[in-house]
């Protein structure tokens, strides 16, 4: 196994982790954890992939990862800022209790 | 694959499990923490220096402690008291467990999997990355400082006290 396939798997382990915490848990907060986790998983690629790729020096992989750490920290933001929302107008952030969209 | 690696490898991915299996939420959030360290420690076993220290400052300086605020903000600090998992967790989980199996496979039987010559070690420094921002890249800066001023003002917005509207 190369390191890059090494670093690969890693990152698809991940990322199914965070799929399964985004999945199965109840509360709003543990979900949005799982997203962080998915997200993580998704930069580790970029950044295995622009180490062992062909061109190391243009630097794109290595870009594409601080763009998307910047965006996952407005997400994260906004997302936690929903939640306390949530909790404000529902008394709860348990997904399963949040059953209509009528406020 | 050095020893290295499947030392920080293990760390990560117990992090990360320990993040979502937990029963108590601050639990999560510190496990949370150790994932995001790994991951940091990954990338600086990658050579990639700039982006393991903006993972450190960003995910265990600002985003775990958001996410810890909001579980205090929110009353989740208790452990609760029945199941944690939602109704549908087994549906979720055979997902889960089918797309790792499916990015396993894409893995191990590609291209990137066949062993070629070492890669040799890309000589970045951060001076490189601040003069690609600032020539090649600076259109995307400029529109994720837009993007970070707009989050921020939102995530005000939206975590405000509902003013009591005229009845």
């Amino acid at each position: 196994m190369t390191p890059l396939a090494g670093f690969l798997l890693v990152a698809a382990l991940l990322f199914s982790i965070g799929l399964a915490g985004a999945l199965t848990r109840r509360n709003a907060i543990l979900v949005l954890i799982g997203i962080e986790l998915m997200l993580n998983a998704a930069n580790l690629n970029l950044i295995a992939f622009w180490r062992y790729g062909p061109h190391p020096e243009a630097l794109t992989g290595m870009m594409f990862a601080i763009f998307s750490i910047a965006v996952a920290a407005a997400e994260a933001a906004v997302g936690l800022g929903l939640v306390i929302h949530l909790h404000r107008h529902a008394h709860t952030t348990d997904l399963d209790a949040m059953n209509r969209m009528r406020g | 694959m050095s020893f290295v690696f499947y030392i920080l490898a293990a760390l990560t991915v117990a992090g990360g499990l320990a993040a979502i299996l937990l029963k108590n939420t601050v639990h999560c959030a510190l496990a949370l923490t150790v994932a995001f360290a790994g991951l940091a420690l990954l990338f600086l076993e990658l050579d990639a220096q700039f982006a393991g220290f903006a993972q450190i400052l960003v995910y265990i300086g600002a985003v775990a402690i958001l996410v810890v605020f909001a579980i205090l903000l929110t009353k989740g600090s208790e452990t609760p008291k029945g199941s944690v998992y939602s109704r549908h967790s087994f549906a979720g989980l055979v997902i889960a467990a089918a797309v790792f199996a499916m990015l396993g496979w894409a893995v191990i039987h590609s291209v990137a999997a066949v062993p070629r010559g070492p890669a040799a070690t890309p000589s970045v420094t951060v001076l490189d990355i601040g003069n690609a921002l600032m020539s090649r890249y600076v259109l995307p800066l400029e529109i994720v400082a837009l993007l970070l001023t707009a989050a921020l003002i939102g995530a005000v917005i939206i975590a405000m006290h509902e003013k009591e509207r005229a009845k």
